[in-house]
């Protein structure tokens, strides 16, 4: 049983990793857009940031040095990921409930990482996890992973009561949607369960995950603990097939949409990439679009429908 | 509404051949005074048995395409091939480069939150109405992608939800589009950035590029019209040319100040294009702009070539052929001239077309500069160089803020630091700027009145605005005191010309709209007082 638990905390590891890696190149691989942004962008200058303004907002603006600005730009994700900037000023209703949500699943992660860091510490380096450091990261680890999954529990709850008795939502939840935050429920109620009802004697968290690392078989885990180890192991391999990856989605539709006002300049990288795309051949069927599959991009908007193709 | 009659997705393929909605006027978002009895508010128009007829009416109270109904089964099939085929299209890069990652982006991520619902003036005037939701359109669209693009099967029904495609949904979808402003602003709520708007523009194209299907006005006597004649207005050059001197002959007489445009004058520093929309409806706005650019000693000029009179572009609502065929001849204009930049005149989504979403279209010579004529009219009043008493303008103005110009291209202050420097009773609405609301003529609406489609557009798509207007002028709604609200855009313009006609804002309490230049002109000091005239037109 340990083996299977070892083998599928590895396996859903690798699948939710790859599948988040491989969504993000397919988003990043797609063809550069014509521009679409959405103001405000806050790379723009702090005192046009402030109002929305864009550098339209300047005559002359082409001969103008670019202006990037960084600070504003991080101080807008940060408050956006972290806290949920927008749903917070657009739908605080919502954002009490899906806030903690999110901010649970920062600490489990963060949980997640700072354990498998301390295991690896314990096998390589076991007088500093016996000291005084050791103590810290063993008392920030529990502190993260109970916060963690108090808030992300407690924010299933909440916006799986919300999916459930609001009549707006009603009209557009499918039975996938009731289905995943249930998934969390149950995954995350059953690792805690594990977790608080483990018998006196059951090996630690830290204890498992050093088990893990050393691949030491010999560790019994207690039955409720790895029932709710797999199952949030299945959901974290799980969460990159769904909408519930908008974590990478989100990141373009910000920098690559909203905020991507990036000028075409003339003999620039920008320009390079257009003239390959003028070279393919679109199908469109309708008369006035002149496409036929051989003719290209170029040809079609070089084309006056009004005047007889030029084909 | 009560939910017996809720709207649910799977009604868009409601075979019954009824329309999904109705809306009546006590179900609209109430108004302020002086419209703040729903009783006595105009009713509309029914559609006419005709209408209904020949033309797919399945969805609302009105008709904005006109589809001719199929006479048979074998015609309706071909039609939802049609749509397939162009659905699948859609998300390829050799037919849709152009907008393909923010489609795929929006289709794959959407929390199904309803933040965006707030958002939309359209949802909140029809008092919530199920059918207008920003994500009712986007859910099927996404829908579709899921099963007929993506090809999911069970797992993924189960996951993202079904939907029965068949020729009432794809006739319905074809007018769903059109009750959509493509303003964006539920895509700037949206904690996630997916953008409704964007997909009411893709399933536009889909209709257009691979079905020949769009509103006539846009299409037929839009974009084909301006690549014939040149403008959209049907005016050839000799005619604009012929308007324009008997605009500057008026101005002339009307300013005391001799005024004369030039046309193509090799190596201007700027070329202005209006709206030619303008020449026609509102002349004192190009004759206002050619008065200042004189004054202020601009080099400026005029363009006779095919379409480089008309900065209108309404490829941008539906078709990215049509748009990048128009953007062409705009910067073919300037380049033949020669001129340092192009300034866009009062028109938003002109704007937008050739200064944001042309900048990668256009490559090489073409890339000419593109300015709005925003900036220049703020550099040219900041500076000085006219003279200007802002007690000429000593009645109340407000600034409507186009959403092409302002939520999407980010220009936003140049106009008020005009506004607040010359009109001294200027005030806010509210909200303004970046979270303005729409006027409710976005998208081709302003120019589109088939059947009864302005009682929707004045009912339902200009509700919030012109709840926005009333509020601004809340405190002196008296009509002896004339008001002004500024629209520095020509669709803006169009849509309130109609909407005030239409409630009879003019009449009853003395609100008037006209551009920003005018304002200006309005206030300088070398013109004979009293440009702008405080007549209905
Ligand atoms: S589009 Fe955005 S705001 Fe609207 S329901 Fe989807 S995730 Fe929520
Ligand atoms: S783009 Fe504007 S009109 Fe369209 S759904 Fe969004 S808010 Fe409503």
């Amino acid at each position: 049983m340990t083996t299977l638990l070892y083998a599928m905390l590895c396996l859903s590891a690798v699948v939710g990793l790859v599948a988040t890696v491989a969504r993000a190149i397919g988003y990043a691989r797609a063809p550069l857009h014509l521009r679409w942004e959405l103001y405000p962008v806050p790379h723009e200058a702090a005192d046009r940031a402030a109002h929305g303004g864009s550098y339209f907002e300047q005559s002359n603006w082409w001969n103008r040095p670019a202006h990037f600005n960084l600070r504003g730009e991080l101080t807008a994700m940060a408050a956006e990921m972290l806290f949920l900037k927008a749903l917070r000023e657009f739908n605080l209703r919502l954002w009490w409930r899906s806030f903690p949500f999110h901010f649970g699943l920062y600490l489990l992660i963060a949980t997640a990482v700072v354990v498998l860091a301390a295991a690896v510490a314990t096998v390589f380096t076991p007088l500093v996890m016996a000291g005084a450091l050791g103590g810290m990261i063993h008392l920030l680890y529990r502190l993260t992973g109970i916060a963690g999954l108090a808030l992300t529990l407690v924010g299933a709850a909440g916006l799986l009561h919300r999916r459930l008795t609001d009549k707006d939502l009603k009209t557009y939840t499918t039975p996938g949607d009731l289905f995943n935050l249930g998934l969390f429920m149950v995954a995350l109620g059953l690792l805690a369960a594990g977790y608080a009802l483990r018998p006196v004697g059951a090996p630690s968290v830290l204890g498992i995950v050093v088990g893990l690392v050393t691949w030491n078989t010999a560790i019994q885990v207690p039955w409720l603990l790895t029932a709710g180890l797999l199952l949030s192991a299945w959901l974290a391999a799980y969460i990159p097939f769904t909408h519930m990856s908008h974590f990478v989605g989100k990141y373009f539709t910000y920098h690559a949409v909203r905020w991507d006002d990036r000028v075409n300049r003339r003999g620039g990288s920008i320009e390079r990439t257009l003239a390959e795309y003028l070279t393919f051949r679109p199908t469109w069927a309708a008369p006035h679009v002149t496409a036929d599959g051989v003719r290209t991009w170029a040809d079609v908007v070089t084309t006056n429908p009004t005047k007889g193709p030029k084909r | 509404m009560k939910d017996k009659d809720r709207i649910e997705l799977s009604d868009m393929s409601r075979r019954d051949g009824t329309p999904l909605a109705h809306v009546e006027n006590q179900d609209l978002m109430p108004l302020p005074a002086p419209l703040d009895d729903p009783a006595g508010e105009r009713a509309w128009t029914p559609l006419t048995d005709q209408a209904k007829n020949r033309y797919e009416c399945l969805l609302d109270d009105t008709c904005a395409v006109s589809v001719p109904k199929p006479a048979t089964k074998a015609e309706e099939d071909e039609l939802v091939r049609k749509f397939l085929s162009g659905l699948d299209k859609l998300f390829t890069k050799e037919n849709n480069w152009t907008f393909l990652q923010p489609l795929v982006l929006s289709m794959e991520h959407c929390a199904k939150c309803q933040t965006c619902s707030d958002a939309c003036h359209i949802f909140e005037a029809s008092g919530r109405n199920e059918l207008y939701r920003p994500t009712y359109r986007s859910e099927i669209m996404r829908r579709l992608y899921f099963k007929c693009v993506k090809h999911g099967g069970m797992i993924s029904a189960w996951q993202h939800g079904d939907i029965d495609v068949n020729w009432p949904m794809v006739a319905r979808l074809i007018e769903l589009a059109y009750r959509c402003n493509l303003c964006r602003r539920c895509a700037q709520t949206c904690p996630i950035g997916a953008d409704n708007g964007l997909v009411a523009h893709e399933l536009r194209k889909v209709f257009s590029q691979e079905m020949g299907i769009a509103p006539k006005e846009i299409h037929d006597t839009g974009s084909m019209l301006q690549l014939k004649v040149g403008s959209s207005t049907g005016m050839s050059a000799e005619v604009v040319k012929d308007n324009i001197q008997f605009i500057d002959e008026e101005t002339s007489e009307r300013t005391g100040i001799t005024v004369e445009t030039p046309w193509d004058v090799e190596g201007a520093d700027v070329l202005l294009i209006h709206n030619a929309g303008e020449i026609l409806a509102w002349p004192e706005n190009p004759g206002a702009f050619a008065l200042i650019l004189n004054a202020a000693g601009i080099s400026w000029t005029l363009s006779s070539e095919l379409a480089g009179y008309d900065s209108i572009n309404y490829g941008l609502w539906y078709d990215d052929a049509q748009f990048a065929r128009v953007a062409i001849k705009h910067a073919e204009a300037a380049k033949k001239l020669k001129v340092g930049r192009i300034v866009l005149g009062e028109c938003g989504h002109a704007h937008k077309a050739l200064s944001v979403i042309a900048d990668r279209v256009l490559t090489g010579d073409l890339n000419i500069p593109r300015e709005s004529s925003m900036t220049l009219l703020r550099d040219i009043v900041m500076s000085g160089r006219l003279k200007l008493d802002p007690t000429r303008n000593d009645f109340p103005v407000t600034l409507h803020d186009p959403c092409n110009m302002v939520r999407l291209m980010g220009v936003v202050e140049p106009q008020r630091e005009v506004v607040r420097a010359i009109c001294p009773k200027f005030r806010e609405m509210t909200p303004h700027g970046v979270d303005n609301y729409c006027c409710g003529g976005g998208s081709g609406f302003a120019i589109m009145s088939g059947h009864n489609f302005s009682d929707w557009r004045f009912h339902v798509a200009g509700r919030k605005k012109l709840e926005q207007i009333l509020n601004a002028f809340g405190d002196c709604l008296d009509p002896a005191i004339p008001k002004y609200l500024c629209a520095p855009c020509s669709n803006c313009k169009g849509q309130f010309r109609d909407m005030l006609a239409y409630y009879d804002l003019w009449e009853k309490n003395t609100i008037l709209y006209g551009g920003l230049a005018e304002l200006i002109v309005n206030a300088m000091t070398d013109v004979t007082p009293g440009f702008i005239e405080w007549e209905w037109h």
